[in-house]
This record gives C-alpha cells, sequence and structure tokens, in this order.
C-alpha cells in the first residue's frame, strides 16, 4: 500500500493523455447529472468535467455537503435522479450495498486508455468506480504564533492539547484548536480517526458485531474531550467549512482537517497574512501508538445503475476526462493529491503521504460501517457536552447500531 | 344544509384526504410491520489506490433474489415499535428491575431516543403554545387599535415571521446568535461572558428553539385572533362604554369571552404543528441536542446508508397517537361547549 502511494506520488513519467482508445470529450448524446460534495476541489474537478463535457452537452451538477444523505434516494429512483455520484472509499460502500452503480469494465476499456491501474477500484473482479485523487485529514498549524511562544510542532495529539493550552494561557486566542465536530458526520469521523490511532478495531473481526466499547474507545473519547475544551464553545455546530473560515478569521491556530483544505486555504483569496503563515503537519499519533490518528481516502465517481446507456456513457465520458487531465492536476498541484498520470504533486502532499507511510489505515469499507457511523454520529453529543460519561455514551453506540442492523438485515 | 348537498360538497375534499392522506397512512403502518430482508455477505477482493484486499461485500445476487421474493422485506410484526429505537420495552424493563432510584429510571429513560424525542417535542409543544396564543392576542389588539393609514404595513410586518420560510428563519437566527454573531456577541457583553454560547449547551439551544418557535407561531394567532376581533359586536362595548368600564374591563368580560371559541382552534391548530417540529432543529444545527418525532423519521430516511422505512413507519403511527393523544382534551371540550350550545 505504502509502496503503491510512494510509487505513485514519486513517477514523473508523463504520457501523453489519450494515446489510443476512443478521445472522451466533446459529448454531444444523452445528459450528465452529477451529484458531489461541495469543497473547492471539488469544483476544480467539475470546471474540467464541464469543460471535457463540451459546450452542447446536457450538462449539471449539484453540490451538497448532505451528499451522502441524499445519494441513496436519488439513486435508487428508476430512471435515477443523477446519472453519477461522486464517491469515496466511504460513501462507495451504501451504494454497492444496493447496487446502486454500476461495473464500468466496459466504458473504461472503451475510452480508459489513460487511467493509471491505481485509479481502477475493483471490487470482485469488476470496476465499480474511477478514483482520481487521495485525502486524509491531517494537522495545520500557525508558524509563527507557535515559533512566537516556543512551541514544537505536536507530533502527538498529547502535545496538541499542551500547545493550545500554552496559546491559550498567552491570551493570544481564547479558542486556539478547530476539528470537525458538527454533530453528525462529521462528529462521528473525528471519533473513528481517534479510536483508529488508539489501535481499535470496530467489529469483532469477520462478523458484523460491534464492539466500541472497550477501553480504547473510552480512550478516544476521553481525548476527544479535551479538545473540545480547548476549541470554540460552538464545536458541536462546526463542519469542515466552518472550521476553515475560523482559520481565515485568525481565531484558530491548529486544526486536524482534510489535506484538500489547501485548494482554499493556500488560495489568494483571504487575509494573506494568514495564508503566508500557515503550514501543514503530519497528522499526530495518540495515546503511545505509533499510527497516525487519521485515515486514508480516496475520491472518485461512479455510475447511476438506473439510468440509461447512453446517459451512463455521456455522464462517464465527461467524467473520465477530469479524471486523467494531467493538465488540470498540473494546475491546481496543490488542491489535493492527484492520482493522475503525469502529476507532480505540489508542496501540500507531504502529511498524506507521511500518514501511508506511518500505517494510517483507509476508511474501512465495510457495508455495515455506515450504520455504526450514523450511531456514533448521534450518540456521542451528550458525552462531549459533559451529561453522560463515556462508557455509557459507547453502550448507546452500541445499542443504536444492533438496531439499525438488525432492522437492516446485517445481525 | 341537506345532507345530501353537504355529501356533494365534501366528497371532493373528502376523496383528496382519503387519497393522498389515508392511503399513505395504511401504506406506512404495513411498512412499519416489516424489516428488510437478511442480507447475504460475501468475501471478496478489493482493490484500490492504497492497495488490493479481502474485504466484506453484500452478496447483490442473492440479496437482490430475496428482496425480489419479499418486497416488502420480512414480516416483523410488531418487534419494530418495540426496538430500541421506539418504544424500548425491553430497555425499560430492564432499566425498571436495575435503577435504585426513580431519578436513575428517568436518566435511562430520557436516553433512549424515542424518549428523548418525546421529551423534547411535547416541552416544544407546551412551551411554544401559551405564549403564542397570549402574544397573538396582544399584537391583535393592538393593531386593532391603531390608525387605519399604519394598519397595513404594520400588519405585514407582523405577520413576516410566518412569511419567512422556516429553514430560512431559522438560518438567519443561527447565524445572528453564532457566538461571533451579532446576538450572540451581544449576549456575551451583556452577561459579561466571553465563553457563553447559546449554541454548546442543551438547556440554552432549546430556549433558543422555543423563542423561535414562539416568533414564528405568533402571526398566525395574530391573523386569526385579528379576524375575530373584526366580529367582536359593538353594541355590548357602547354599552360598557357608557357604564365606565375601563379598557381592561371591556376586553376581559365582553371580548375575551367572545374570542374564545377561536383561542381553542388556535391552541388545537398550534399543537398540532408543534408536535410535527422539524425545520428549526435542520436549521439551528441542533440535532445533537435537539431531537423531535419528526426528525427521528427524517433521519431514518436521510441518513448515510439505506433508508429505514420500517423505523420511519413505526416513528410516523408513534407521531399519528401521539397527535391524536394531545388533541383529544381539546376535542372533548369542544364536543361539549357544542352540545351544549345546542
Amino acid at each position: 500500500m505504502k509502496k503503491l502511494l510512494i510509487a505513485l506520488l514519486f513517477t514523473f513519467v508523463s504520457t501523453s493523455a489519450y494515446a489510443g482508445g476512443h478521445s472522451p470529450c466533446g459529448v454531444t448524446d444523452g445528459s450528465i447529472k452529477i451529484l458531489a460534495n461541495e469543497f473547492t476541489t471539488y469544483r476544480i474537478f467539475m470546471d474540467e468535467v464541464k469543460s471535457c463535457a463540451g459546450p452542447d452537452a446536457d450538462f449539471s451538477v449539484t453540490h451538497s455537503v448532505d451528499h451522502n444523505k441524499l445519494q441513496v434516494a436519488a439513486l435508487s429512483a428508476n430512471p435515477a435522479e443523477f446519472s453519477a455520484k461522486l464517491v469515496t472509499n466511504g460513501s462507495i460502500t451504501t451504494l454497492m450495498n444496493d447496487n446502486l452503480i454500476r461495473p464500468l469494465d466496459d466504458l473504461v476499456a472503451k475510452y480508459g486508455s489513460a487511467l493509471q491501474d491505481n485509479q481502477k477500484i475493483v471490487i470482485d473482479g469488476k470496476i465499480y468506480a474511477v478514483a482520481f485523487m487521495a485525502n486524509a485529514q491531517h494537522l495545520w498549524y500557525r508558524e509563527s504564533i507557535l515559533n512566537d511562544l516556543g512551541i514544537a510542532v505536536p507530533s502527538t495529539y498529547e502535545e496538541v492539547i499542551a500547545a493550545a493550552e500554552k496559546i491559550k494561557a498567552s491570551g493570544k486566542m481564547a479558542n486556539p484548536y478547530a476539528g470537525a465536530f458538527k454533530s453528525g458526520w462529521n462528529l462521528g469521523q473525528e471519533f473513528v480517526n481517534m479510536y483508529l490511532g488508539h489501535g481499535g478495531d470496530f467489529f469483532k473481526a469477520g462478523t458484523a458485531e460491534v464492539s466500541v466499547n472497550n477501553a480504547k474507545g473510552v480512550a478516544a473519547l476521553n481525548m476527544l474531550k479535551r479538545l473540545t475544551e480547548v476549541s470554540n464553545p460552538d464545536f458541536l455546530t462546526q463542519d469542515t467549512n466552518a472550521v476553515k473560515e475560523e482559520w481565515e478569521s485568525g481565531n484558530v491556530a491548529l486544526m486536524h482537517i482534510w489535506n484538500s483544505g489547501a485548494a482554499s486555504l493556500l488560495d489568494d483569496e483571504g487575509d494573506q497574512a494568514i495564508k503566508a503563515d500557515t503550514r501543514l503537519a503530519p497528522s499526530p499519533s495518540v495515546g503511545g501508538g505509533s499510527k497516525p490518528a487519521t485515515t486514508l481516502w480516496w475520491d472518485g465517481f461512479g455510475i447511476a445503475t438506473n439510468t440509461s446507456d447512453e446517459n451512463a456513457e455521456a455522464s462517464f465520458r465527461a467524467l473520465l476526462g477530469a479524471a486523467t487531465s494531467t493538465e488540470m492536476a498540473n494546475a491546481n498541484p496543490n488542491a489535493t493529491i492527484w492520482l493522475i498520470d503525469g502529476y507532480s504533486p505540489g508542496d501540500t502532499a507531504g502529511p498524506v503521504v507521511d500518514a501511508a507511510n506511518r500505517g494510517a489505515t483507509p476508511y474501512p469499507s465495510l457495508p455495515y460501517m455506515s450504520l455504526l457511523h450514523g450511531a456514533l454520529s448521534t450518540e456521542l453529543v451528550e458525552f462531549l457536552q459533559g451529561n453522560e460519561s463515556a462508557e455509557k455514551a459507547l453502550a448507546d453506540v452500541e445499542a443504536a447500531y444492533v438496531a439499525k442492523a438488525t432492522e437492516q438485515g446485517f445481525l | 344544509m341537506p345532507h345530501r348537498t353537504f355529501f356533494w360538497f365534501f366528497f371532493p375534499s373528502g376523496l383528496a384526504m382519503l387519497l393522498f392522506i389515508g392511503l399513505p397512512i395504511i401504506s406506512s403502518f404495513f411498512q412499519s410491520l416489516h424489516i428488510e430482508p437478511e442480507q447475504i455477505l460475501m468475501e471478496v477482493e478489493k482493490c484500490d489506490p492504497f492497495g488490493c484486499k479481502t474485504e466484506t461485500k453484500v452478496d447483490i445476487e442473492a440479496t437482490t433474489k430475496l428482496q425480489e421474493e419479499q418486497p416488502l422485506g420480512r414480516f416483523n410484526g410488531l418487534g419494530t415499535y418495540g426496538d430500541r429505537n421506539h418504544l424500548a420495552f425491553d430497555e425499560i424493563k430492564e432499566a425498571w428491575t436495575n435503577s435504585s432510584s426513580i431519578a436513575e429510571f428517568t436518566d435511562t429513560l430520557l436516553n433512549l431516543p424515542f424518549y428523548k424525542a418525546l421529551l423534547f417535542t411535547l416541552t416544544f409543544c407546551f412551551a411554544v403554545t401559551p405564549p403564542v396564543v397570549v402574544l397573538g392576542f396582544i399584537v391583535a389588539l393592538s393593531v386593532n387599535t391603531i390608525t387605519k393609514s399604519l394598519k397595513g404595513p404594520t400588519i405585514f410586518g407582523v405577520i413576516l415571521p410566518m412569511i419567512v420560510t422556516p429553514l430560512i428563519g431559522s438560518l438567519v437566527l443561527f447565524w445572528m446568535i453564532d457566538a461571533k454573531g451579532i446576538l450572540g456577541s451581544f449576549i456575551q457583553f451583556l452577561f459579561d461572558d466571553p465563553n457563553l454560547s447559546l449554541k454548546s449547551s442543551s438547556q440554552l439551544t432549546w430556549i433558543t428553539l422555543i423563542i423561535y418557535g414562539i416568533w414564528h407561531n405568533t402571526p398566525f394567532a395574530f391573523v386569526v385572533f385579528y379576524a375575530a376581533l373584526q366580529t367582536v359586536p359593538q353594541d355590548p362595548i357602547e354599552a360598557a362604554i357608557i357604564d365606565g368600564a375601563s379598557r381592561y374591563e371591556r376586553v376581559r368580560h365582553i371580548v375575551i369571552p367572545h374570542l374564545y371559541p377561536v383561542a381553542t382552534f388556535i391552541i388545537l391548530i398550534c399543537l398540532m404543528d408543534n408536535f410535527r417540529v422539524l425545520e428549526p432543529i435542520i436549521g439551528f444545527a441542533a440535532e445533537g441536542v435537539a431531537q423531535s418525532l419528526s426528525w427521528m423519521i427524517y433521519n431514518d430516511l436521510r441518513s448515510e446508508n439505506k433508508m429505514l422505512f420500517g423505523s420511519a413507519g413505526a416513528t410516523s403511527m408513534l407521531t399519528i397517537i401521539g397527535v391524536a393523544i394531545l388533541l383529544t382534551p381539546v376535542l372533548i371540550r369542544t364536543w361539549r361547549e357544542f352540545r351544549t350550545e345546542r
């Protein structure tokens, strides 16, 4: 895994795009309707998709931070509301569970000659998605503030808290740390990171039986609690985009968010002094462990099962054009880590490569993981507000998961 | 009106109600008796940019076959109603035997999702409805007395909160009460506490939602009261003025008794509406601390996974039962008054 990623990041072999095969761009038949998450890198990608589709294409894209909540309903309809969905290793499993995305082997054979092998998401021998970027959450810090107070860049969460407390005590900032703690998917993800950082396993091996109510779970929760104590008191309402705004307003000196955040944090808009002071650092480890408390993600696209073959082909062509566009990747080297052939990584790729090297695991692609993530999303709030013990919160998570997994037929 | 005329007059709306309200309720009920068919899992090789490994996946063919055999899913009877996410009979029984005090039992009970949501829903209902009725009445009385030229713009201003889409209204307030928003920082200044945040504690979030609810619902009460005020007979009022009754006495002894049935109507509609509170919870991003029954249904159908129709159906049925229980006292009262008037 590590080798693959490193090989990928440092391959500078540039082959001319679309050598052989049919050129994917310039779609004239069929309509392209895409559902996607909302953040700057996806906007850059979608601009490329649109220009690849060409002026004659019937093209529309819906960006929504609630894309995960919309996808099942929207793609279950027949014909589906969207012909394509940008997916990640997290959201693809829900679509796979219900057979909502189609195998792409024929289309890849016809148009995909410029694809690299590691862009193909192969499940049981069939290609179900095409990945175009890799992402992970990691630490960000304000160099001048850490330097002024003589704080070394934290490499563990214990050090993050010590640093945040020092900044707080100095009076420079009231709430120096920020993370996406918004109740819902974001909060669930924070626990997933922290629990994996403590070396936890979510399920009993090979089964759908949950096991998070253990010493590692309690330690992970207590660490989250300590982080929220040095965060903005509104932490339960702040998602990644809100955290980025806090950062750009200069209210925060340390945060743990997505590598792709660089696309908007390091662009030419906003306070340039803060931008110049923004540094990226590896994701911290926690509780004496060696693994960073983060997960690895790929982002790609899948094509709806319940859409006509014509629309599927049109959508695939436009998306593939962008997913093989060396030009787009090299014009925006810091927007994310592109998996595209011929891409030279920018200077922000380091923390993700570091996470992979230090053994961070990809987000679990298990059919029932989204149910557990959902249970984590709602049941941890009371603990973070101090109204419940960690053991009680985790017992609630397990009970909520069991009730839902039973109804869905996993248990 | 002869019964026959009434029947034909009522028929179209009756039919629409049956088709668009009655049938969906019956279908939700049937759905609530079923759960998804068993998911058949298989081990497959999965390759992505981070490498290949063997992972579990749903066997789509086998599961689809099961689904085709039982399109409604597995029959579960009233099982969904009794599970932890609804009435939680087993959990309550266990809590009852294991709790050493009533307080501990209540704690456990209110920690179960359904009862937690029910508590918020009822609190919201009963905290919002009375102020709405009182405020709506006061505003209607005041607007009724101002000069004609100012009435139009004033009425528009007063009903504005109702015109604003609930989601937009709550979002605007959400930004204003942010720790750095205009209201949020004013409250911090007022209480001299830079860490005070309306969004950070459950109690303050509840209060915010309730105040929003009052703000949003008062115009409705106002409109109905204002219309009813136009029907107050002028003769007794003039007589009272001649008898030297003060303004308060006139309102207390003539206007209020006249508007009494209208108030019952408003209470009925408000209770019913507020029992289904959803938008402000989403707008205020308050899902973490304030969940309502409607939010539970929304969450079952809009979570990051398969839509849980059975669970949503069960919550819908329980909500309907809840509304019925809530409205019974008011309906009985109206019925009695109706009979005595005859």
